[in-house]
C-alpha cells in the first residue's frame, strides 16, 4: 500500500478521490480499509492498531501490581461544533473516558475509540479529530489500541460521533467510596468552573459572543494521583461534565445521604465566564466542565489535599467551596453572596439562555 | 462587571435590610412584577434578609407565565410545519403547550432554533430564502422595540419569507387589573426597571394616584431591590402612594423616545389573555395593520386555535397573592415543576416553582 | 422579560445602515445594535437587552446612589461607635459554618 504524505488540512493522497467521508467508508471493504489506515492508524500510531486484529491483546499481568484493581468506564461525545476555542471533540474523547478513570483512582493504560461518521465529512475534519485525539493520548500518557468506524447517511449525525472506553489500574491502598462520606468533610473544586460550557456557547450559533474563554479539557489522573498521595482517605471524586457542578453534588448528596453546603463567594468563576452567563442568563453551577473536578475530603485532608493540587498546572485554582453537613440529607444548599441561603435543585434538561 | 457587581455588597444589603426592619410597624405585601426580579429576589434569598412583616408577591412578570397557552399552542403548530425554521428566546422552549413543547417538536423533527436576539431571526431569514422563518416574539416593553426594529428590517430588505406570532404584554395594565381583582391582597408594586428604560414612568404616576398603591421603579441586583423595597415601605408606613423611581442610572422619566416611536409604527393594543388572569383590555400589542403582512398567526392559518387552562390550576390567585402556593390541593400532587399545570410552576421564577424548591428547607 | 446587562462601547460602526456598535461586557464582546441610542457615543455605558441597547446608564445617578449607600454604611458605623458596641464582621473563610451578615 502506498505511504502517503498528507500535509495539514488538505486532502489527504490516495484519498484524493475522497475528499469528504461517503457511506463507503463504512462498509468494512477497500475505502475503510484506507480510512482506518490513512487517518486512524497514522495519527494514533499504535503497534497494537497496527497488528490490525480484531482485538487488541495486553499483558495486563504486567501492568496490574498485586492489590490492585482494574478499572473499566466509557463515554460517548456528541459535541455541536466540532472545534471550539481550546480544543475539539478529539480532546474531549480522550479527556473524558481518562477523567471517568481517574475520578475512580485509575491511571489509564488504554483506550479504544468508536467513531460514527456523518456521510459528507470532510475527511481534512476527521484528520484534525484524529490528530487532537492523538496529542491529548500522549498528553495523558495513555495508548489508543482498538477502534471502529460506521458512516451514517448525511443528515442522520453531526458530522463526527465518538465513543471512547478506557481500561485504567486503580493502585493498591486505593478505595474512593461514597460510603465514607460524612458530616464535616470539606467540597474541593480543583478550578475554575464553567469556561467549558461557556467555551461552546460562545461559537453556537445565534449565541456566538469575542471572548478570551477557552475549554478547560485536560487529563486529571496526575492531579488525583497526588491527591490521594496527599490523603489516601479521599471520599469522592466526581468531575462535574453536563449538568455543572450543580448536578454533580445533587448525584453525591444523593448517592451519599448527606446535606451540602456550598458558600457562593468560594466558587471560582472567570471574569469573562460569569460575563458571559450574566448576559445569556446562565448560571455557572450548571454549565459544563471537562478539565476540573470536586473531591470530598475529610476535614483533617483538606488543607493537605489543597495544598498538593495548587502544586499542579491543572489544580492551580483549585479551592474549598463547602462542607458536608448533617441537616437537609440530599439537598445541596448555597449561601449566597448577601448572606441568605437557597437551594441548588438538580438541574432539568439543558440549561438554555434566557431573557427573563 | 461594572454597573453590576457594585450592586451586591453583603454589608451594605445587611444595612438596608436592618433599615427596613427599623422602618415596618406592621405587615405589607409587595409585588415585584418583573420575572427578572423574581428570579433575583429567589436566587440572591434577598426575601430572607426581610423582617417577617415584608412579604414578597411575585407578580406575572416572565414570559413564560403569562404567555396564553392557545399562544404556545400555535407555535407548536407552526413549528411543526417542514418548511418552518421556528426562532425563539431559550425560556420558551420547555413551556408546554396543551400537547408538549417547543423541545418535542424539535425531537419530532421540526426546526426549532434558540436565539439571543430577534435580529438572529431576521438573519436566518436572509439566510434562508427557501424556508419560512418564523420569529416568537414575547416579552414586556423591553423586547417590544427589538421585535419591532426585527419586523421593520424584513421590511426593508424585502424578506418576505419572515413572520413573528406576536404576544408582547404591557405592565401597566397588569398592575391595575391586579389591583381591580377581588382578594389582592398586594400594597404596594415595585415596578420593572428595565420595562421603563424603554417606556419611562410617565404611565405609573395616575395609576399609583387611581389605584392608591406606591409604585417605585426598581432594578434587579441585590442592593437595587432593597432600595427598592424599602422605598415602598417607607411609602407605606407614611400613607403614601406616589411613583418613585429607585433605578435613575438606568430610567428617566420619558423613556426611550426613539423605542416608544418605532414601537407605535409597528404594534396597536390589543388585548390579551394572561395565565392565570384571564383577559386583561388592551394589554398586549399586536402587529399594526401597516405589518400584518408579518404576523404569523394569519400567514399560517392558526388564529382559530383555542385552548383552555387546566382546570385544577389556581394560578391566578398565587399571582394575586390571594393564595401560597401550598395551599392549591394540586401544588406537589399534579402540578410539580416537572409536570407544570400552569403559569407559575411552569417557569422556574414562577411562585409555585420557587415555592417547590426552596420551600423544602425554609418551611 | 427584563435580562439586560450593561457593557462598554467600545466603537460604533454605521455602515450597514443600522447604528452597530461593539460592545464590550466586562471582557466578553458582541455586536449590539445602537439604533435606539442615537446619542450614545464611545467610552459610555449601555444597557443592552436581546442584543439592543435600550438606556445609556446615567454615571453620575449611579454614583450618586453608590455614595448613599456607602453613607449608610458609615452611619451606622457612627451609630454603632456611640453605642459603644463592637462590630460583629463576617468571618469570609469558606470553612465556617455560614454566618448571619453584619447588622
Amino acid at each position: 500500500m502506498a505511504d502517503p504524505d498528507f500535509t495539514g488540512l488538505s486532502c489527504p493522497a490516495p484519498l484524493r478521490d475522497h475528499p469528504q467521508v461517503v457511506l463507503g467508508h463504512g462498509g468494512g471493504g477497500a475505502l475503510t480499509h484506507e480510512l482506518v489506515t490513512h487517518v486512524f492508524r497514522r495519527a494514533f500510531s499504535d503497534p497494537l492498531l497496527d497488528s490490525l486484529g480484531d482485538a487488541a491483546v495486553l499483558d495486563v499481568a504486567a501492568q496490574l501490581p498485586p492489590g490492585g484493581q482494574l478499572a473499566v468506564s466509557t463515554d460517548s461525545h456528541v459535541v455541536r461544533p466540532l472545534f471550539f476555542p481550546g480544543g475539539s471533540i478529539g480532546d474531549l474523547a480522550v479527556n473524558g473516558t481518562v477523567n471517568d478513570l481517574a475520578m475512580s483512582g485509575a491511571r489509564p493504560l488504554v483506550l479504544t475509540a468508536g467513531f460514527i461518521l456523518e456521510e459528507g465529512l470532510p475527511v481534512g475534519d476527521l484528520v484534525r479529530v484524529a490528530e487532537a485525539m492523538a496529542a491529548a493520548a500522549r498528553a495523558a500518557g495513555v495508548r489508543i489500541v482498538a477502534g471502529d468506524t460506521k458512516v451514517v447517511e448525511r443528515g442522520r449525525g453531526d458530522g463526527v460521533y465518538v465513543t471512547t472506553a478506557g481500561i485504567g489500574v486503580v493502585p493498591p491502598g486505593v478505595a474512593i467510596d461514597p460510603a465514607g462520606i460524612r458530616p464535616g468533610d470539606v467540597v474541593l473544586a480543583s478550578g475554575t468552573l464553567g469556561d467549558h460550557g461557556m467555551a461552546i456557547m460562545s461559537v453556537r450559533e445565534g449565541l456566538a459572543f469575542e471572548s478570551t474563554i477557552i475549554s478547560d479539557s485536560v487529563p486529571l489522573h496526575g492531579l488525583v494521583a497526588a491527591m490521594l498521595a496527599a490523603c489516601p482517605t479521599i471520599r469522592m471524586l466526581r468531575d462535574p461534565t453536563r449538568g455543572g457542578a450543580a448536578a454533580a453534588l445533587n448525584e453525591i448528596a444523593t448517592l451519599a445521604g448527606v446535606g451540602i453546603e456550598i458558600d457562593e463567594r468560594s466558587i471560582p468563576v472567570r471574569p469573562p465566564v460569569a460575563a458571559a452567563c450574566e448576559i445569556l442568563g446562565l448560571d455557572p453551577l450548571l454549565v459544563a466542565n471537562e478539565g476540573k473536578l470536586l473531591a470530598i475530603v475529610p476535614a483533617e485532608g483538606a488543607a493537605a489535599v489543597l495544598a498538593a493540587m495548587r502544586r499542579l498546572a491543572q489544580g492551580r485554582d483549585a479551592v474549598a467551596i463547602g462542607r458536608v453537613v448533617a441537616a437537609h440529607p440530599r439537598l445541596v444548599v448555597m449561601r449566597t453572596a448577601i448572606g441568605a441561603t437557597r437551594v441548588v435543585p438538580m438541574p432539568i434538561g439543558e440549561q438554555l439562555p434566557r431573557i427573563c | 462587571m461594572k454597573h453590576l457587581a457594585e450592586y451586591r455588597d453583603a454589608d451594605t444589603a445587611g444595612r438596608l435590610a436592618a433599615d427596613i426592619r427599623l422602618l415596618v410597624t406592621r405587615p405589607w405585601a409587595i409585588m415585584e412584577v418583573c420575572g427578572g426580579q423574581t428570579h433575583s429576589i429567589i436566587r440572591n434569598g434577598i426575601d430572607q434578609l426581610l423582617p417577617a412583616e415584608v412579604e414578597m408577591i411575585h407578580g406575572p412578570g416572565c414570559p413564560v407565565c403569562v404567555t396564553p397557552l392557545e399562544v404556545i399552542d400555535r407555535a407548536l403548530e407552526i413549528a411543526g410545519r417542514p418548511d418552518v425554521l421556528f426562532c425563539s428566546f431559550g425560556d420558551m422552549l420547555r413551556v408546554p403547550g396543551s400537547r408538549g413543547d417547543l423541545f418535542r417538536v424539535k425531537a419530532a423533527g421540526g426546526d426549532v432554533r434558540v436565539v439571543y436576539s430577534p435580529l438572529d431571526a431576521v438573519r436566518l431569514a436572509r439566510e434562508h430564502r427557501d424556508r419560512e422563518v418564523v420569529f416568537l416574539a414575547i416579552g414586556f416593553e423591553t423586547t417590544a422595540p427589538a421585535s419591532a426594529l426585527a419586523v421593520k428590517l424584513a421590511r426593508a430588505e424585502g424578506l418576505r419569507n419572515f413572520s413573528m406570532l406576536v404576544s408582547h404584554v404591557l405592565v401597566p395594565p397588569a398592575i391595575a387589573a391586579i389591583m381591580r381583582s377581588p382578594g389582592t391582597r398586594v400594597d404596594a408594586f415595585l415596578a420593572a426597571g428595565h420595562v421603563c428604560s424603554v417606556m419611562g414612568t410617565r404611565q405609573y404616576a395616575p395609576l399609583a394616584a387611581r389605584l392608591r398603591v406606591p409604585i417605585v421603579v426598581t432594578g434587579f441586583e441585590p442592593l437595587d431591590l432593597l432600595v427598592g423595597i424599602r422605598a415602598a415601605v417607607a411609602q407605606l408606613e407614611a400613607g403614601r402612594h406616589e411613583l418613585e423611581n429607585a433605578f435613575p442610572r438606568a430610567v428617566t422619566e420619558r423613556g426611550n423616545e426613539p423605542a416608544q416611536a418605532v414601537i407605535a409604527e409597528v404594534f396597536a393594543p390589543v388585548d390579551r389573555a394572561w395565565r392565570g388572569i384571564g383577559t386583561i383590555p388592551g394589554s398586549g400589542w399586536r402587529l399594526s395593520d401597516a405589518y400584518r403582512e408579518f404576523d404569523a398567526e394569519a400567514r399560517f392559518g392558526v388564529a382559530d386555535i383555542a385552548t383552555a387552562e387546566s382546570a385544577l390550576c389556581r394560578s391566578g390567585e398565587v399571582l394575586k397573592g390571594a393564595i401560597k402556593p401550598r395551599q392549591c390541593p394540586a401544588f406537589g400532587r399534579e402540578c410539580t415543576p416537572r409536570t407544570p399545570l400552569g403559569a407559575t410552576m411552569v417557569s422556574s421564577e414562577g411562585a409555585c416553582a420557587a415555592h417547590y424548591h426552596y420551600g423544602r428547607i425554609h418551611g | 422579560m427584563c435580562l439586560a446587562v450593561p457593557g462598554l462601547v467600545e466603537s460604533i460602526d454605521e455602515s450597514s445602515g443600522m447604528r452597530m456598535g461593539r460592545v464590550n461586557f466586562g471582557g466578553v464582546v458582541r455586536d449590539v445594535c445602537l439604533a435606539y441610542l442615537p446619542d450614545i457615543a464611545s467610552g459610555d455605558y449601555a444597557i443592552v437587552h436581546v442584543g439592543f441597547a435600550i438606556a445609556k446608564v446615567d454615571e453620575a445617578a449611579a454614583r450618586a446612589m453608590l455614595r448613599t449607600l456607602a453613607e449608610l454604611g458609615l452611619l451606622e458605623e457612627g451609630r454603632a461607635e456611640l453605642r459603644g458596641e463592637e462590630r460583629r464582621g463576617e468571618d469570609a473563610s469558606a470553612l465556617e459554618p455560614a454566618g448571619r451578615p453584619a447588622p
